[in-house]
């Protein structure tokens, strides 16, 4: 059934907005700068209204199911977190106030920033960064900046486990520096070796290294302490990427790991939620090194204007910043939701999520791994890294994405697919605390109904899914015939 | 605890079926000296709780709804309709990812399809991503695009000293680690002509300017492209419902924040970074597109395309870093152009420059004052105050409730005791009378 674009039900002279009436004397137009026309939809506001509820029904949240993809941490969104977020007392918030009008809001940033330096074991928090990837950009940069100062410019090469997120490498030369992919292990971990090699070998170059952790298998980096010590050693700096602190809320504190620099993601830590593709927040945390290479405006707590019991809150920039990473001061409304998460679970409650999110990963992979490859058979983390359908499967050319495909049918959202690289077939799996054991049931007898329909008849996996909004799309066709806006005149197929 | 399902049977049988006897026993890859810290972080509160925590810090601030607001600056009081929220609080919607698997995300990957088009439509370009951060972070990845087009040869960025203060803060930042040399002119658009050259990988202009003044942009178009660089321009959204679109002058780049359509003022974030391109630069883009495409009984579907460009298949050589963008944000913008429409955006636009015009001039006839008048202004305008700004600004917010303009000595030292006031329709008359009568006491 296809659905028709808003631009398709768009008729002459219709409007969904009620506008009021000019109240001064009109001015003159500027000749020859007015536009002829703006060929936007003109439908009214009930048409509107279904148009955009019919497309929600068209898609798959975490309000509709269990969403296990990998790497993401899809936990529950809490609801109070977005009424907390649309108070009017923060909405209607203009980011060039007088300070004096802002108490409220910069309290919030300020503890936001202490609450996060406490779980990340950090010096200082920066909230600026929009997005993980931001977070990086911003991390790497502070890098950067940090051997900069010391007259240590010239070092332009950062150290990459060939496990990372795709972000990493791209952040990297996004900055202006070289990556050289550090091998893993055989139990999935950096390869110690191969690290003091490239350590050796580029000591006078080295920026330092990307580490994920849990890495993107879903295993603790066992050697974690021992790594950073190395790259130390040889005078390089060690980012964390924090796409995976939900195992560690409570559990370890990477800054007390030896991690100089970290992105949280509150998107998916701190479940703020990730709005179909953001908005995201991706706040930076800093270890004494590097706390003063933070980006800004941050928030301190200005003494010269506080009185006893009423601190003054200012915004700053710290003395060696790379500057500011976006406009004003961060995603504000993503940051009320983050406070509020923490202030409902408070110390115990971010401990219990680490656990119950780990509990809940092993359960599933236990329940798995007798039927589907587990490469690295060891106690993971929030997630764990399966190597596709089993091989008699794989042999009548079934694979990850089938079994994906397949799995809408039976109405749970895919798990990550094809990554981390490293593992073929890759189906990554986080099914977050959030998720009961009978929803885990469920989807562990789905994957394993798959496997026997694929043993039967392998061409209905090929087909899946039959019970979607959509049956399977073609994107190789996307990418050969360029549509990418809707065109007057172009008929619905 | 909140948001965990499990009772203590369900956690004994998972415990069992794992093989471990306790929950602490599934960490011993972690050190032993770092494990299970105590954190000191403020004990966990009861929904009702956090709710009035919540309420009193919002509580504790005076927003732009209590009184007048012309504080503008690239963030704006505009109208959001309520369909906008009523369509963005659908979990459907917020609580998904990313759309990787099409079939299960028809809803945001339409959506996004739609706002690509109406973005081209306000713009007059052919090709707009899915959005950036801001509109601040979409001109820093204009630049970069424009280093890619001309492979990292050219190495020089000109940009107006017109464009938003904190905009070009972050085209610095972004840009540190890449050897580049960007020059800001200090003539205003005259200027930045000369200063182009056969090293000039880009030219960035503001329209309408951070002062809120407007002008033809196809000579700056032709200077820049005679010289093989590329045009950027950083508009406005809700100016273009009444202006010419920066397409119709040439420009090969328009991005800009979109907070305008929709989004409200929120402290500054999360707002909408727009993206939209020529089509011969379609490959260099950085971000997300959605593109149409078929599925196997040959409905219409959409897909995210083009994304060998992209951070997770081509790592460290891709277009940009991005992932996560601002695909709610999209979504409302998508819904506000929807909503309001061909007449409805041309009229906000309107209302926006007659009542700024009416303001001005009334500003204009006080004693002191002075609009600055050089170009057509849009919703904003520079005037010349006998007092200091700060000074100025503190008389109108205790006294009167009036939040003033933005104080541009900050960034213009040639701007001392200048204020940009913003004017949009939002502000009654009756608020617009009121200011003047402020601005005329306090300066007496």
């Amino acid at each position: 059934m296809s659905r028709p674009l808003i631009f398709e039900i768009s008729r002459p002279g219709r409007c969904a907005a009620s506008l009021p009436e000019r109240d001064v004397p009109a001015a003159e137009l500027p000749e020859g700068l007015v536009r002829e026309e703006l060929p936007l939809p003109e439908v009214s506001e009930g048409e509107l209204i279904r148009h955009y509820t019919h497309l929600s029904q068209i898609n798959y949240g975490v309000d509709t199911g269990f969403y296990p993809l990998g790497s993401c941490t899809m936990k529950y969104n809490p609801k109070i977190n977005e009424a907390m977020a649309r108070l009017p007392g923060f909405t209607g918030l203009h980011p060039y106030q007088d300070e004096e009008t802002i108490q409220g809001a910069l309290f919030l940033m300020y503890s936001l920033q202490e609450f996060l330096e406490e779980i990340g074991g950090f010096a200082g928090v920066s909230l600026q960064p929009a997005a993980g990837a931001h977070g990086e950009l911003t991390g790497v940069l502070m890098m950067r900046a940090y051997h900069e100062s010391r007259g240590d410019g010239t070092r332009d090469v950062m150290l990459i486990p060939d496990s990372a997120h795709g972000t990493n490498p791209a952040s990297t030369s996004m900055s202006g520096m070289q990556v050289v992919e550090i091998p893993s292990d055989e139990r999935g971990d950096v390869d110690l070796g191969a690290l003091k090699a490239a350590c050796e070998e580029h000591s006078d170059r080295l920026v330092g290294m990307m580490l994920t952790n849990p890495n993107t298998l879903g295993l603790f980096e066992k050697q974690v302490e021992e790594i950073c010590a190395v790259v130390h050693e040889h005078g390089g700096l060690m980012y964390g990427d924090g796409a995976n602190m939900n195992a560690l809320l409570g559990v370890a504190r990477p800054g007390d790991l030896g991690f100089d620099v970290l992105h949280f993601n509150l998107h998916k830590t701190f479940s703020t939620p990730h709005g179909g593709g953001g908005p995201g927040s991706g706040p930076v945390g800093a270890s004494p090194t590097l706390v003063d290479f933070l980006p800004g405006p941050m928030v301190k707590i200005d003494p010269e204007r506080s009185e006893e019991d009423l601190p003054f809150f200012s915004l700053w920039m710290p003395p060696q910043t790379i500057g500011r990473v976006k406009a004003f001061y961060g995603h504000f409304g993503v940051i009320v939701k983050a406070y509020t998460y923490i202030r409902m679970l408070g110390p115990r409650g971010l401990r219990r999520t680490a656990e119950h999110a780990v509990l809940n990963a092993n359960y599933l992979k236990e329940r798995l791994k007798e039927t589907y490859p587990l490469p690295y058979d060891r106690t993971c983390m929030h997630e764990f890294v399966l190597a596709g359908p089993p091989q008699d499967v794989q042999d009548t050319d079934v694979h990850t994405m089938d079994v994906a495909k397949r799995l809408i049918d039976y109405g749970f959202h895919p798990p990550t697919v094809y990554f981390p690289l490293i593992v073929e077939e890759a189906l990554m799996i986080e099914p977050t605390e959030t998720e009961s054991q009978e929803t885990l049931d469920a989807f562990a007898d789905a994957m394993l109904d798959i496997v026997a329909e694929a043993r039967d008849d392998p061409d209905l996996l090929h087909e899946a899914p039959f019970h979607a909004p959509a049956r399977r799309l073609d994107e190789v066709k996307a990418a050969r015939d360029l549509i990418l806006r809707w065109q007057p005149g172009d008929d619905e197929p | 605890m909140p948001y965990i399902p499990h009772s203590d049977a369900d956690r004994r049988a998972m415990l069992e079926r794992i093989g471990v006897p306790s929950l602490e026993e599934l960490f011993e890859d972690v050190p032993e000296r770092a494990r299970f810290p105590d954190l000191q972080l403020p004990p966990a509160l009861s929904e009702i709780g956090a709710r009035w925590e919540l309420e009193s810090l919002a509580d504790a601030n005076l927003t732009t709804g209590e009184g007048s607001c012309f504080l503008g600056a690239g963030a704006y009081r505009h109208f959001v309709p309520a369909v906008v929220d009523a369509v963005i609080s659908r979990g459907e919607f917020y609580s998904a990812y990313t759309p990787y698997q099409p079939e299960v995300s028809q809803g945001t990957l339409q959506a996004v399809f739609e706002y690509q088009t109406m973005i081209c439509e306000l713009t007059g370009m052919d090709v707009s991503n899915a959005s950036h951060y801001d509109g601040a972070t979409a001109t820093a990845e204009a630049v970069i695009t424009a280093i890619n087009v001309h492979r990292m040869r050219r190495k020089k960025v000109v940009i107006s000293r017109f464009v938003h203060p904190e905009y070009r803060e972050v085209v610095r930042t972004y840009t540190q680690g890449l050897g580049l040399t960007i020059v800001e002119d200090t003539q205003g658009s005259a200027g930045v002509q000369d200063l182009l050259d056969d090293d000039t990988a880009c030219l960035i202009v503001q329209y309408p300017d951070f002062l809120g003044r407007f002008e033809d942009l196809s000579a700056l178009a032709e200077a820049a492209q005679a010289t093989g660089a590329l045009f950027v321009v950083v508009a406005d959204p809700i100016a273009l419902g009444l202006l010419k679109p920066p397409g119709e002058f040439g420009a090969d780049i328009v991005v800009g924040e979109g907070q305008g359509l929709g989004l409200g003022l929120n402290f500054g974030g999360p707002y909408l970074g727009f993206f939209a391109v020529k089509k011969r630069h379609v490959r260099k883009v950085a971000g997300r597109l959605v593109g149409q495409t078929v599925d196997t009984e040959g409905e219409r579907g959409f897909v995210l395309t083009l994304s060998t460009r992209e951070q997770h298949i081509r790592r460290e050589r891709a277009t940009s870093n991005i992932c996560t963008n601002q695909g709610l944000m999209a979504l409302a913008a998508a819904v506000y152009m929807a909503a309001l429409g061909k007449c409805g955006m041309r009229r906000v636009a309107e209302l926006c420059y007659h009542k700024a015009h009416f303001a001005a001039d009334r500003i204009d006839a006080l004693d002191g004052f002075s609009v600055l008048r050089d170009r057509p202004f849009f919703k904003e305008f520079a005037v010349r105050c006998p007092r200091s700004v700060s000074e100025i600004n503190d008389d109108l917010l205790r006294g009167w409730a009036i939040i003033g303009g933005y104080d541009l000595g900050q960034d213009y030292p040639d701007l001392e005791d200048h204020a940009l006031l913003c004017v949009t329709e939002m502000n009654l008359r009756q608020e617009i009378d009121l200011l003047v009568e402020a601005l005329e006491e306090v300066t007496s």
